[in-house]
Parts: structure tokens; sequence; C-alpha cells
């Protein structure tokens, strides 16, 4: 069982190690990255290339470790208990599985993706510290301990937007998603659309490179926007000369909607132009 | 194994524990990576580094500790000991395979031939990078082994692995931020202010049974989650006379990031004029607009600036008087507007107290905050969050 990148994901040699240092110890992989790297994707390319289920976990900024374990539904045993449904009986019938359960308890070996770790409150990580570093938990209710029959391949990604503590860290293989290079994109291109005019691809990421080092952006455009953004060219029939014979007062590249995802870039780029424009005298 | 390795990690500051080391270990014994020093970075920096801003830090004690070995290894094939090499070719390689190569000679011839191969390679090529063709026929070739070998054949992967740290690819990454800031978080938690709102998620015990008693039937009540409602607007002084306190406010920064989840930073020189920067490398190409700032973020905002406050009076007083720009309105108009938006700010001054009294524009910038000027102590930041959590008035 090794993970090689697949036919839609291309991993590069230091995320191929990571990925295969956490399926065969079973610890859990922390991806970090810029938004757009891949983080999530990764997951799922993880779950096809080992041909296991994958168990999606999304975290929110109201979302409770203990909503992975379990939840138990006090409330709707206590409308029951009113209404004399027979059901009030068995407490078990109150308990909801959450995603660490379903992971553990499953028949086949699956990948757990909990998506975006960092949304949650800043005790989250140290509230599930014991639960992944152990693969078991207590169910207190029905005073049953659910262990995992295998200990399931965990990926967690995470945005940076909160800082993880020590302790949990210390459990986790971390692997950091640094921006792809040319060639790594050039890859990535290649991947998702076969036979695609090379002299386009190395004119669109001309265009893409340059607007990422334009000083100043809100949100540089990611890998994710550069693939929606040829696909969008792809799909536009742009001519190439549209690309080719770029005028410098025409500092917005065309279809710009896909790559700059907010107003304060768009302007930025329309100052530049419009600084273009202006006679050097 | 690895211990002096360790040693550097952690002498240069990557708390790698034993935990991990263990980790490393295990994962070595099983088998996860091939045997190319690429991979072993990888590995080891999948498993040590927890944090992309030690990344380069990791780079260089890499590069430091596994030079000497690697380069040697890589440059002088010659001396690859021949009973290694044996070692290896008999984990990987089948009895057939074994069989096939036996007909070719014995052990010795063989590897004498590979090592007058390897002698004539390094001739040729100046820079060693590839010792064999990738011929297939040849055994000392790439197909001659398992691909998990040792890589003899091929494009050599040691060249380019001391490349990929040597690149130190995450340099900018890397802050040197400092731990250890439990007293500073535990003072500003005296800023918390619980508030209820969002979605309704809790049970209300005391309203359900309440509402219980009233109808006569169970009638749930449900609230909101009490979460920490304090917003925080961090100004914070760089450069100049401010370079011996860095540490200091770093520490203070780390702090109120991770305590906060309202916080909002800018940085200023000296005095606030009318505008403000993020990031102190492009503190003039990136600049915000001072009105901008005022008039995105509510009067509820408690304002923290950070400074010495020493500078010359005429960068407070006088328009023009700032040392970097023209600033057609005084600092002190600024300040004031500053004030006047949020009731709740202070100043905190990493400046013993006993000298502010030295300094004119010190006291001018003190009169500016009404006075609410804080030494950058715990018990003056202590004295700080207080004021800020008094009500304030409009």
């Amino acid at each position: 069982m090794r993970f090689e990148g697949t036919d839609n994901y291309v991993a590069t040699d230091d995320l191929k190690v990571a990925v295969n240092a956490a399926t065969k110890l079973r610890r859990p992989l922390l991806v970090k990255g810029e938004p757009g790297t891949g983080k999530t994707v990764l997951a799922q390319e993880i779950a096809t290339a080992l041909g296991a289920p994958l168990i999606e976990w999304n975290i929110k900024s109201t979302t409770k470790a203990h909503q992975g374990l379990y939840e138990y539904d006090a409330v709707a045993r206590l409308r029951d208990s009113q209404l004399g449904d027979a059901r009030v009986h068995d407490i078990k019938n109150y308990i909801k599985k959450g995603k660490l359960w379903e992971a553990f308890t499953a028949p086949q070996l699956p990948v757990l993706l909990i998506d975006e770790i960092d949304k949650a409150d800043i005790e989250f990580p140290n509230d599930l510290l014991q639960e992944l570093d152990r693969m078991e938990f207590f169910v207190y209710e029905t005073q049953e301990t659910i262990k995992a029959v295998e200990r399931p391949i965990v990926i967690i990604t995470s945005n940076n937007e909160k800082e993880l503590p020590d302790a949990f860290l210390r459990r986790c293989f971390f692997h950091y998603i640094k921006f792809p290079d040319r060639t790594t994109m050039q890859a990535i291109i290649d991947v998702h659309f076969p036979g695609i005019q090379k002299m386009l691809v190395s004119k669109a990421m001309d265009i893409f490179y340059e607007v990422r080092d334009v000083p100043g952006l809100k949100k540089k455009p990611s890998t994710s926007e550069l693939l929606d953004w040829l696909k969008l060219l792809l799909h536009e029939d742009m001519p190439l000369d549209v690309l080719q014979s770029r005028d410098p007062t025409k500092a917005i590249p065309p279809l710009h909607g896909a790559l700059l995802k907010n107003e304060q870039d768009i302007m930025l780029f329309e100052r530049l132009a419009f600084m273009a424009r202006r006679p050097n005298s | 194994m690895f211990f002096s390795f360790m040693e550097e990690l952690r002498s240069a500051g990557i708390s790698a524990s034993l935990k991990e080391h263990l980790a490393l270990l295990a994962a070595l014994d099983a088998d996860v990576i091939g045997q190319s020093p690429e991979e072993f970075y990888y590995l080891a920096r999948t498993t040590l580094v927890k944090d992309e801003a030690l990344l380069d830090r990791f780079d260089q004690v890499f590069g430091k500790v596994f030079k000497g070995i690697f380069t040697e290894y890589g440059q002088n094939p010659v001396d690859v000991p021949a009973d290694w090499l044996k070692a290896i070719a008999e984990k990987y390689l089948s009895p057939e395979e074994m069989a096939k190569i036996e007909k070719m000679g014995s052990w010795d011839e063989l590897m004498e031939t590979l090592k007058k191969r390897l002698e004539e390679q390094e001739k040729r090529h100046q820079g060693g990078n590839k010792w064999v063709g990738t011929g297939g026929t040849s055994p000392y070739g790439n197909s001659g082994y398992h691909p998990e070998g040792v890589r003899i054949g091929g494009e050599s992967k040691h060249k380019r692995a001391v490349k990929v740290w040597d690149k130190r690819e995450f340099q900018n990454l890397d802050h040197t931020k400092e731990l250890g800031t439990r007293n500073i978080k535990i003072a500003m938690r005296r800023l918390r202010r619980f508030a209820r709102d969002g979605a309704v998620e809790e049970l209300d015990i005391e309203g359900t049974i309440n509402g219980t008693a009233r109808q006569g039937w169970l009638d749930i009540k449900m609230r909101p989650e009490r979460r920490n409602a304090i917003k925080v607007l961090l100004m914070l002084d760089v450069g100049g006379s401010m370079d011996p306190f860095i540490k200091l406010c770093e520490e203070l920064f780390s702090a109120a990031t991770s305590e906060f989840k309202n916080l909002e930073f800018f940085y200023f020189h000296n005095c606030p004029y009318e505008g403000v920067w993020k990031d102190n490398k492009r503190r003039f190409s990136e600049r915000t607009q001072m009105w901008d700032v005022l008039h995105k973020f509510p009067h509820d905002y408690k304002v923290v600036m950070v400074g010495d406050a020493s500078m010359s009076p005429y960068e407070i007083t006088h328009p023009g008087g700032s040392v970097e720009h023209f600033n057609e309105e005084s600092g002190a108009v600024w300040m004031h507007r500053i004030t006047s938006t949020y009731p709740a700010t202070v100043w905190l001054n990493p400046v013993p107290e006993k000298q502010w009294g030295y300094s004119q524009s010190t006291k001018i910038i003190k009169e500016l905050v009404n006075d609410r000027m804080y030494p950058l102590t715990l018990e003056g930041l202590d004295d700080a969050m207080r004021e800020l959590s008094r009500k304030h008035g409009h």
C-alpha cells in the first residue's frame, strides 16, 4: 500500500514520503498550505489510490470535539418520554454516532479527513488528543468503550488560522504544501487538461505568475484558481493572440474573475493599468 | 541513532521530542522510505518539524549535520563498502536474479568491475552526477538492482537531495517567535468579555424549568453559547528606537493573536499618521489609510498601541514632522482621531516608567491618550487590561 499520486493528482516526492509514513505508521498527517493548493483533495486522492472509503468531517467554528465521537440527544429522549414512545427505554436509540466512531468501526479501513481543524475552538485539538492517539473512546451513557478495529488513516488540514497545541502536533506527521513551482504546475495542468495547447498554457502561466507577483494582492490566486481560469479560457475558446499580445495598458488579464476574487484586487489592477496608460512625461 | 542530529535540532529551537524521535525510528524500521538521502530528509522533516516557520531552520541543521556524510557518499562512489552493496543486493534480489548475477562472475569480480566502471565514469563526467549509464543491459544500471535499493544507476538522487535542503525554500516563512507567553496571555484574559450570540445550541436549563412550570408541559428553551466577544485593534511601533524591545513586542503579539479571536493589527513608525501597514517588508507599497481603519472597525474595538513614544516632539506636534515622509496633518491630530473614535484606547510603553519624565515626546503622547499610558510589564499590562475592560461611554 504505497501512495504515488494518482491520475488526477500530482504529488511531489516529499508529499509522497509524508503520506506513506502516515499510512504505514497510522498516525495522523497534518497538512498545511496556502488555500487552494489541494489540501482537501489530497485526502480524497489518498482514498482513491488506496481504494478506501473516505469519511469527511468538516470542522466549523461551532464544532465541538465530542460531536466527532457521538452525540446524546437528551432533548429527543425527553420529548419521547412525554409522548410515551417505547424507544425511550433504550438509551442507545438516542446516541448518534460521530465521524470518528464511524471511522473506528468501519468494515473496511477508511481514510478520515478532518478538514480545517483550525476553524474550531482553540481547545478542540486538545480534546481529541487521546482519541487520535489511542484510537478509542468511552461512551458514558452506555458505559462502553469504542475501539478502532484497525487504526484509520487520518488526514487533518489546517489553514493556519490558529496555532495548534504542541501535544497535538507531537502525535502527527506534518506536511506543508508549498506553492508549486513552474514544473510541478505544468504537471498539474497536464493532469487536468490533457492535450491542451502548450503555447496557451505557457502564456497563461506567465500571466498567472505575474499576477501572483503583484505586490499588495489581498488573495493571491492559487492552483485551483489557475485550473478554473484555464477551464474558462478553453471554454471561451480564447484565441492565443489575446494572451500573447498583451497590451500593458490592459493590466487585467482576460476572464480575470476566475483569478481575482475581491474588488480591491481588481481595483488594484485597474490602477496599474491606469498608471501604464499615463504618458511617461 | 541520530542523537547528535536531535541535539542540534533542539539547540536550534526545533522542539522535537523523544516521541517524534521514536516515530522517526519506527518509520525507518517499517521501511517507509527507500535508502536515498532525499527520502530520509523528507521523512525526518515530516516527523520532526510541525511548523512551516521552522522548516528553514530544519534545512540548515540537516545540511550541517549530514553534510560530511552525504557529499562524501555522493561524490566518491568508489568508497561505498563492498559488503554494504552486497547486503543490499541480497536483501532485494531474488535467488534467481542472484544466480544470474553469479553467472557474470563471483561477487568480488562483480564488485571489482563495478568499481572500475565507476572510476571510468568518474573520469568522464566531471561532476559525477551520473556514475553509471541508465542503459538497460548493464547489471550496474538502473534495471540491475531493485528500485528501492541504493540507486547506483539512473539519475543520481543524492545530488538533487542535497540541493533540496540547500535551496532553503522555506526561508521567508521563518519568524522567530517566542514561547513562554503564558503570563502575558493570563494578563490578557482580563479582557475577556463573554456574550451570548450566534446559533441557539445550548439547553437553557433555568429557562426550560421556568417555561415548563408555567406551561404545564415540557417547554424546551435553548440559548446561544457564551463566547469571548472582545475585539482588539493592536498598533505596534516598529523600527528605530523600538529595536531593543523587539522580543518583548513579539511575545505580546504572539500572546495576543492566540488569545483574541477578533484581533486586527497594524504597524506604524514612531507616531501614527495617515497610513499604517501590515507587512514591514512592504511598508511603503502596501499601506492602509488610517481613515479606512477608523471607518472599518466599529467604536467598540479596544485599541492597544505599543511604542516607546521616543521621538522628536515635532514628529507629533507639527505637520511635516514625520521622519519618513511628509505628513499633511500632525501626529497629534491623528492621535486625537484615534482616541475619539475608540474610547477604549491604551498605550503600552516598553521603556521603564521612571524614564518617561525625561522624554518630551513621551509626555505629549501620554497626554494625548488621556494619561492611559502603561509600562509594558505584567503589572502594567494588567492595569491596561483593567482600564480597557471598564465601560466606556461615547
